[in-house]
């Protein structure tokens, strides 16, 4: 019994343990190497499949290709606001410094994964729909994405108290969750120019299963990648708001190479 | 499935778009890390800085 005990209250420590700043830190350093490996594998992968591998598309053509970069970034739009919004939260319930750091790391790579999702969409959408943009049900929520990432970027840096930053930034972030579930039904819900989910896996079963492929690689190299570019930033953000502790004065980066 | 390279580079003819979106999509995620790179070494000379003044500070009390 003494020892069931015991085994919860380790398991519990390090639970706490890893949540703090100076516990994390080493670990992500040693994980960026790994992620980032990650990424050129599925990324060349992903590449060679989507332009060597994936036959053309029988009404699209070659220009269809840009599907490849266009739906992993939209996922990864939407998912990484999902995961930026738990982090925020969590910061916000439980008080942890890291979360809210976490939250705060994520928020530039939502925002730009929200852009290319716009861009090469705009780059899709001239030559099969005529036009750059239109004020479409999914590319207006989409659109809205990209603003909530940048209000709450903006929001955090013009709070000069980073406690009170991380707070309003999480209860912007918590709101914010209602567009996602928007963006994904948009294309149920109206009448849109936008073409549903999945739309060039109903043609020749071939076909779909390269297609999905080449999709399914770029969108886990999108994954690798941010998790890398993540961890990245969040190693920054702690160095940044940790500045004044022993621990971060005590690292080898600091103490060694002093020029 | 291309013939040539000049076939590859022209895409059927929507080289513009498919380029674009796999260029701008390239540039961005080169310029990110990079950025954050650049980041990360101010915050680590400020640091190093940070830690010669205090060992100055030490030396010259002694």
């Amino acid at each position: 019994m003494s020892n069931v005990n015991n085994f919860s209250n380790s398991r519990l420590i390090n639970w706490f343990k890893l949540s703090s700043p100076s516990t994390f830190y080493p670990i992500a350093g040693k994980l960026i190497p790994i992620f980032w490996a990650l990424t050129a594998l599925f990324g060349i992968a992903g590449l060679w499949v989507s332009f060597f591998v994936a036959p053309v598309d029988a009404v699209q053509g070659q220009g269809y290709r840009i599907i490849f970069i266009h739906v992993p970034a939209s996922w990864m739009s939407m998912f990484i606001y999902l995961v930026m919004a738990m982090w925020a939260g969590l910061g916000l319930v439980f008080n942890t410094r890291l979360s809210a750091m976490m939250a705060q790391a994520l928020a530039p790579i939502g925002a730009w994964m929200a852009f290319l999702s716009l861009w090469t969409g705009a780059f899709w959408g001239k030559p099969m729909w005529g036009a750059w943009w239109v004020w479409d049900a999914r590319l207006t929520s989409e659109l809205i994405l990209l603003f909530l990432y940048l209000g709450f970027i903006a929001l955090q840096a013009s709070i000069d108290n980073p406690r009170r930053a991380d707070k309003a930034g999480a209860i912007l972030a918590l709101v914010g969750v209602v567009n996602i579930p928007i963006i994904y039904f948009s294309v149920k819900w109206w009448n849109t120019l936008h073409q549903g989910a999945s739309v060039s896996l109903t043609k020749s079963p071939a076909m779909a299963q390269t297609m999905l492929l080449g999709m399914l690689l770029m969108a886990l190299c999108f994954w690798m990648y941010s998790i890398a570019v993540g961890l990245m930033r969040v190693r920054t953000i702690i160095l940044e708001r940790e500045s004044h502790t022993d621990w971060v004065r005590q690292l080898n980066e600091v103490k060694n190479n002093v020029e | 499935m291309w013939n040539s390279p000049g076939e590859f580079l022209a895409m059927g003819g929507y080289a513009l778009y498919v380029w674009s979106s796999f260029g701008v999509c390239m540039a961005v995620l080169l310029i990110e890390p990079l950025s954050i790179r650049a980041r990360n070494r101010v915050i680590i000379r400020r640091l190093q800085q940070e830690h010669l003044a205090d060992q100055f500070d030490k030396e010259g009390s002694n």
